[in-house]
């Protein structure tokens, strides 16, 4: 892609998120230990770490970790109840692990050398499916075939409610395609943008500009991480508000 | 030669649905700026819409999200 020209300026944004095995080898089967695996398995035990560690102690007055938890588990907690509404707060654990899992996929992935596993739209898919068939499988359950009512929009005129009921149901059946695109797109374009950016400090006359740019942008970064956590997590809420709400929104 | 322009329509193609991206754009500075210029005015109930926002951003968002979809799908899967 990139051109390899005589001053041997070459830029691969994309290598960065090339999924290798661990161990050796090129094969990758669905059993193999890949970076992917590892970089998961890193953000788990982060998450189990500031959590259980944390707020091993119970004090009163938190310590600085403990805060951190309280803080995020608050943040979230008043979220769902927010959004959902008092019978969603049931799910509150789901809503926490989704929005914890992403918030330290993608901060972790910001680290130098890291790899971002919410960069790969396999990973943001399965999230997003997961929340898709749930809610539908619990609108069912909750609302029996009066779930489907949710798509005859009865405030508007009759003769334009079976064109509306086809639009709502694209729209209903796109949402774990958005869902996950969008983080994933967003991790994507962030650090193949950080990597093109700093790919220009190779000319010497372009260094101290570079080093600027790439700073500012590293910032924009870890407020996207955040946000793009956030904006998962209350999509999750709303979409959950359908299934677990009296259904008429 | 043939190979060589159906691969140069593929980058093209990849461009040009990068700039829907560009109406997303649009439609993000919309929705902050209007939320901007309300909680201005009133200040007292900006904190309880912020939850709204990020909806509205997100839904904004997801259209722009799919001519992103698209390109991907030009440079990569095509």
């Amino acid at each position: 892609m990139a051109e390899d020209g005589a001053s041997g300026f070459v830029i691969k944004p994309m290598d960065q998120f090339i999924v290798k095995p661990l161990f050796g080898g090129d094969h990758i089967a669905w059993y193999t230990v890949t970076n992917v695996t590892l970089w998961m398995a890193i953000a788990v035990v982060v998450i189990a770490a500031v959590f259980m560690l944390g707020t091993r102690r119970r004090a009163i007055v938190p310590s600085r970790s403990q805060s951190v938890a309280e803080l995020m588990y608050g943040f979230v907690h008043n979220m769902v109840e927010e959004v959902t509404g008092h019978e969603g707060v049931k799910y509150f654990p789901y809503v926490l692990t989704l929005f914890l899992f992403i918030l330290f996929s993608n901060l972790l992935g910001l680290l130098p050398g890291s790899f971002t596993t919410t960069s790969h739209v396999a990973v943001t898919v399965v999230l997003a499916m997961m929340v898709f068939l749930g809610v539908t499988v619990l609108g069912f359950i909750k609302h029996g075939i009066g779930f489907l009512g949710m798509f005859w929009v009865t405030s508007a005129p009759l003769v334009i409610r079976p064109i509306l009921a086809v639009i709502e149901v694209i729209s209903y059946l796109v949402r774990p395609v958005s869902h996950s695109i969008r983080l994933a797109g967003n991790m994507l374009a962030g650090h193949a943008v950080i990597k093109v950016i700093a790919g220009f400090a190779t000319l010497a006359v372009a260094s101290p500009v570079v080093i600027g740019a790439v700073t500012a942008i590293y910032a924009l970064e870890v407020l996207v991480a955040c946000v793009q956590a956030y904006v998962f997590t209350i999509l999750t809420c709303v979409y959950l508000r359908d299934a677990v709400g009296d259904g008429h929104h | 030669m043939e190979g060589d322009i159906a691969e140069m329509g593929k980058y093209i193609g990849a461009g040009l649905a990068a700039s829907g991206l560009g109406g997303a754009g649009i439609g993000v500075g919309n929705i902050a700026g209007n939320f901007l210029a309300g909680a201005l005015r009133n200040p007292s109930a900006a904190a309880g819409q912020t939850a709204t926002l990020f909806v509205g951003i997100a839904f904004a968002e997801a259209l722009g999200i799919f001519s992103f979809l698209i390109a991907l799908l030009l440079m990569f899967a095509v």
